[in-house]
């Protein structure tokens, strides 16, 4: 196995279009554990590690530049005001040492269903900074997850950056897994609500192929706020509202049976969580300045 | 029957005084290293040019070896030896705790998934991995065997065909491993007087020990064509009696020295890596390290047996037990492994610490595909409590009484009689403990609550996963008690061997203790230090790694090492007592009248009276000359179980423990955070208050492990599912609640210093106890472990 360590991002660009089959590693969370267990053997590694560059975010007026290996750790106490989905889902990866180390782009490149960062980075609408020899292109997150385990990148491309819209509204994540912390979820769910534009935006996780958005749900949930006149007066959405956004939620799942859980326990807690995200982020929106925030 | 236990020479009047000595909470010496990540485990050594072992494991629950072609491993550089069952050095080519059944290499057939096929050495141990994916293996899958149904099916593929194990003969199929029957009185007429009967069918899933330190080991091949062996394992002599043969070797060419132990709880009984680290470094003539990774080790133990109970109990209206008749079906897996006496535990003490005079119980294990299950602390014993405390609950239920109360009016207290018509001769305070828990305060409610908006979500139901801000979460409170036995049962041969030698060193009285008991964490050589302060009066005290080179302590396992190996040091010292009072008075006996006379002790290195006169400096006593002595220790013999009926006095003494659980239920996500698991337990004597509290709060929580989330899933195709920390999970610091500890110390004058092993009680009634928590809060009938939040909510 090659370990290939370039000084800087473009020696890594380099190396990725030199050995596209070359597989990045940063915080290793991942990888490190799919190479102990005999489950993956990379003719190659790219070590990120020497990039600082990737370690940095910068905050700008209305989106965050999150660097692709910023520490969890470092979202959790740093992003808390700004990405508070993602901070929230950053809370429930692995342990401290694993926050320590791991970071949003690890998750993305690895593209499981169950890593923790996708129904936040879903929810909020984020937008992949991929960058290659060959250029610069932003991918939707919506267009990012193709399969199991694979994403939208070109074989030379690497991931620079994740661009996330600063908070405008409450944002809720929670994550189903048989232990009270350090598991990996049984399913997971985050809701954004987007008082700007009067919309709401949903990230499941664990509970189909690919983490994916419940855009039925959305749309019911929006139009229902909307027709409600729920923005403007603040009050909670009946809990008739509540309960088919829960249904429709659960509906848009597409589970399997495992060891960690049936498929229908899976649609059963999507449910669940659906509502009472949805519950916690009404009441945080009633609470807060129900004009749109401002930078 | 019973007999007088082992004495020693003259018992003391009064318990000498010694700093450090029994009965204080003297600091463990591995305790901050291990802490620190300083303590050398077996997995830490080194040998200069050492090799590196690697195990081919069957990728089949059942299947026939058709052909293995290791040219292609052998091809690759760095690789030095592929070993197969050909390979062989002797015709014994299998071995076992109670019956040699398991190869050592598969031969010619493969009867679980993970079951050790070649072995191969190399430079390095990544070299030694992939050449063994290089050897080629023909399997022919055959069809597996994985439940009671199938096993016993009259066309079931029959396991070992060709047993000549002592409970072959007796067995009415051949895929029953051993089965043994308790009947006592007349349940039948019994039933007819109860006024309630409940029954129900129980499961427990398949726990693993979950150690933290893999197996490992290191041999080093001797000159004299012998081989020294360094292994992390619970029984040196044991596991000496299975590899020498195998190896074509006398006892005394291999030669076992215990390395730093990761933790035990049943699952280092068995053989690992030993046979096969000694094949490849006779071949080679270097010395072979063999280290299993988390994966390997999942299938290199035996695991707690999966257990399938059928329970019926009866009552009259006044809350009395009428009868109880159970069937406890156990997975012993693919090898026997420790079955029979799991066997012989889970129908001796089926009905639990409860009196009741009528009883038709059935305990057997069964030969399947499944990964062999053997020995993981409370033995049997765990598996029938989930069961009868559940049934408790359900009559209480039943009968509109106080679970705590219907306990109390039926618990034993010594002098009762058990199914097996053993009478409980020492203190039993079963009511006394459920008593004290349930006399605890009772922990705030809604602690989750804070001051500011946010809520503390650690401690709620999903903790950091954020699940629940208080919705939908109902508290629960749960109680359990259970009983264990202590020590080898059934007959077999107990005993445990110390050597103590006594010297002065530097003008100072010293004491060095020479044991085979195998230190896995429990904290034996503290306690054989504090025995030999109190007992020889010497602040002194060494103790020696433990090895094959003095007599064998048996096992670290079955609550035991305290009694047994605390009791041959305590033994051993009396010896040594006698023999340095015969030297004073041989010198000083003229001095003073006292040393012909009084009960003399040894305290702070002097020979002093009752009256604490000192009659002369252990010193001068000795005048330079060192006093060695190596004695046996037994405890009372015990008997085995008739076959027929069950009964006989089987076990050595009895270990009892109480809990009660108050649980947070989320229950509409089936999520639990168990708040408070209080425990009460009598230990006899706390030779080491701190020791026994670990011991009590650590098998608390694996008792908890199995309630919420410990299970090793495996497939009808027999195959396990979940080999990782991954998604076997074990409780982490936020699923371990508040552990209030309640220590009793009622006397077992059978025992030394009163002592009743601890190490096991606690891990049996946590697990119901918990469970009934979760019922209380759910109103689910939750007859299953572990809870799973499917059952919870009622989702399929």
């Amino acid at each position: 196995m090659d370990f290939l360590r370039p000084a800087s991002w473009q020696e890594a660009l380099a190396a990725k279009a030199e050995y596209p089959t070359a597989v990045p590693i940063a915080g290793g969370t991942d990888l490190m554990v799919e190479i102990n267990f005999d489950h993956r053997r990379p003719d190659a590694l790219l070590d990120l590690n020497r990039i600082t560059e990737l370690r940095e975010w910068e905050t700008g007026r209305q989106t965050v530049r999150l660097g692709a290996s910023v520490p969890y750790s470092r979202i959790m106490e740093h992003l808390r005001a700004e990405l508070p989905g993602l901070a929230q889902a950053a809370h429930t990866v692995a342990s401290p040492q694993i926050r320590n180390r791991g970071g949003v782009g690890g998750n993305l490149g690895t593209a499981s269903p169950a890593g923790d960062a996708h129904p936040a980075l879903l929810a909020s609408g984020a937008r992949i900074e991929a960058v290659s020899v060959r250029g610069t292109r932003m991918i939707d997150v919506d267009d990012f997850y193709l399969g199991v385990k694979r994403n939208a990148l070109a074989p030379d491309e690497l991931i620079r950056a994740v661009h996330l819209p600063k908070a405008t509204g409450p944002q809720a994540f929670a994550k189903v897994g048989t232990r009270n912390a350090m598991v990996i979820a049984v399913c997971a769910f985050g809701l954004a609500l987007h008082p700007d534009r009067r919309t709401v935006r949903t990230g499941i996780g664990s509970a189909a192929p690919t983490p994916v958005r419940a855009r039925v749900a959305e749309d019911f949930l929006t139009a229902a706020l909307a027709d409600g006149g729920h923005w403007d007066s603040g009050r909670p959405p009946a809990p008739s509202v509540a309960a088919e956004f829960a249904r429709l939620v659960a509906g848009a799942a597409n589970p399997i049976d495992d060891v960690r859980g049936t498929a229908a326990y899976r649609r059963h807690a999507l449910g669940v969580l659906a509502r009472r995200t949805l519950g916690w982020t009404w009441q945080a929106y009633r609470e807060q300045d129900r004009s749109p925030a401002c930078a | 029957m019973t007999a007088e236990p082992t004495r020693g020479p003259r018992r003391l009047t009064r318990a000498p005084r010694a700093a450090q000595g029994v009965g204080v909470s003297v600091a463990r010496p591995d305790g901050t290293l291990k802490v620190t990540g300083e303590f050398a485990y077996a997995s830490d050594m080194w040998h200069e040019d050492m090799l590196w072992g690697h195990t081919l494991r069957s990728p089949h629950a059942h299947a026939r070896v058709l052909s293995i072609d290791i040219a292609a491993a052998l091809a690759v550089p760095g690789v030095y030896a592929v070993l197969t069952h050909d390979d062989l050095p002797t015709s014994q080519t299998r071995y076992g705790l109670e019956c040699l059944d398991t190869p050592v290499l598969a031969d010619g057939v493969v009867r679980h998934h993970g079951e050790p096929v070649a072995l191969v050495a190399a430079d390095h141990p990544e070299t030694a991995r992939r050449a063994a994916a290089r050897i080629a293996v023909d399997y022919e899958p055959l069809p597996v065997v994985h439940d009671e149904a199938t096993a016993l099916a009259d066309d079931a593929p029959v396991l070992h065909p060709h047993r000549d194990d002592h409970h072959a003969p007796h067995v009415r199929h051949p895929n029953i491993v051993h089965r043994q029957p308790v009947r006592r009185g007349d349940p039948d007429a019994a039933a007819a007087r109860a006024d309630v009967i409940v029954t129900g069918t129980y499961t427990v899933g398949m726990q693993d020990q979950a150690f933290l330190g893999p197996e490992s080991g290191l041999a080093v091949p001797a000159e004299d064509g012998g081989v020294d062996l360094y292994v992390a394992t619970q029984w040196l002599h044991s596991d000496l009696r299975q590899i020498a043969p195998v190896l074509g070797l006398p006892e005394d060419k291999v030669r076992m020295t215990l390395s730093g132990v990761g933790g035990a709880f049943g699952g280092r009984e068995d053989l690992s890596m030993q046979i096969h680290g000694c094949l490849l470094a006779l071949r080679t003539g270097k010395p072979v390290k063999m280290v299993y990774d988390r994966f390997q080790s999942f299938f290199g133990h035996v695991h707690r047996h999966p257990a399938t109970l059928w329970y019926e109990h009866g009552a009259t209206r006044e809350g009395l037990l009428t009868h109880m008749r159970c069937r406890i079906v156990l997975d012993g897996g693919a090898y026997a492994s420790s079955s029979p006496a799991v066997v012989g535990n889970a129908a001796s003490l089926s009905a639990g610490p409860y009196v009741v005079d009528h009883v038709d119980i059935e305990a057997l294990a069964l030969y399947t595909n499944n990964p062999p299950c053997g020995a993981m602390r409370g033995f049997g014993a765990v598996q029938a409590c989930f069961a009868y405390e559940s049934q408790m609950d359900k009559l209480a239920a039943e009968l509109g009484l106080d679970p705590v109360e219907f306990r109390r009016r039926n618990a034993m207290s010594q002098g009762s009689r058990l199914p097996t018509g053993q009478v409980v001769d020492a203190p039993a305070p079963v009511a006394e403990l459920l008593r004290r828990v349930k006399a605890l305060p009772l922990p705030p409610e809604r602690q989750w609550e804070t001051a500011g908006a946010a809520p503390d979500v650690r401690a709620l139901p999903g903790g950091l996963s954020n699940t629940t801000h208080g919705e939908g979460v109902v508290r629960g409170v749960g109680y359990a008690v259970g009983i264990k036995n202590v020590g080898f049962s059934e007959g077999f041969d107990d005993y445990s061997t110390a050597r103590v030698r006594l010297e002065v060193a530097g003008g100072e009285p010293v004491a060095t203790v020479h044991t085979a008991a195998a230190e896995v964490g429990q904290g034996g050589v503290t306690v054989q230090a504090q025995i030999v302060r109190t007992e020889l009066g010497v602040q002194q005290v060494t103790i020696q790694p433990a090895d094959t080179r003095v007599g064998s302590a048996g096992s670290t396992s079955a609550s035991r090492q305290t009694y047994m190996t605390g009791g041959a040091v305590r033994h051993t010292c009396e010896a040594i007592r006698e023999r340095v009072l015969a030297l004073g008075r041989a010198r000083f006996g003229g001095t003073h009248p006292a040393w012909e006379h009084a009960e003399l002790l040894l305290e702070d290195g002097k020979v002093v009276t009752e009256a604490g006169e000192v009659l002369a400096a252990l010193a001068d006593v000795l005048d330079g000359q060192a006093i060695d002595i190596e004695q046996e220790f037994r405890h009372r013999p015990t008997q085995p179980f008739d076959r027929m009926t069950g009964q006989g006095f089987g076990h050595v003494q009895y270990s009892f423990a109480a809990h009660r659980a108050v649980v947070e239920v989320d229950t509409e996500l089936g999520l639990v955070k168990v708040v408070e698991l209080a425990c009460a337990q009598d230990v006899g004597k706390a030779v080491n208050p701190q020791a026994v509290a670990g011991q009590i709060q650590g098998g608390t929580v694996q008792g908890l492990g199995l309630a919420v989330m410990e299970e090793i899933l495996v497939g009808p195709d027999a195959k396990v599912r979940n080999p990782s920390f991954t998604d076997y999970l074990i409780p982490t610091i936020l699923d371990t609640p508040t552990l209030p500890v309640d220590i009793l110390e009622l006397a077992d004058h059978h025992a030394p210093y009163g002592l009743r092993g601890a190490g096991e009680a606690p891990t049996l009634s946590s697990t119901p106890a918990v469970v009934s928590a979760i019922r209380a809060a759910t109103g689910r009938a939750l007859t299953r472990v572990p809870v799973r939040p499917e059952h919870i909510t009622d989702t399929p």
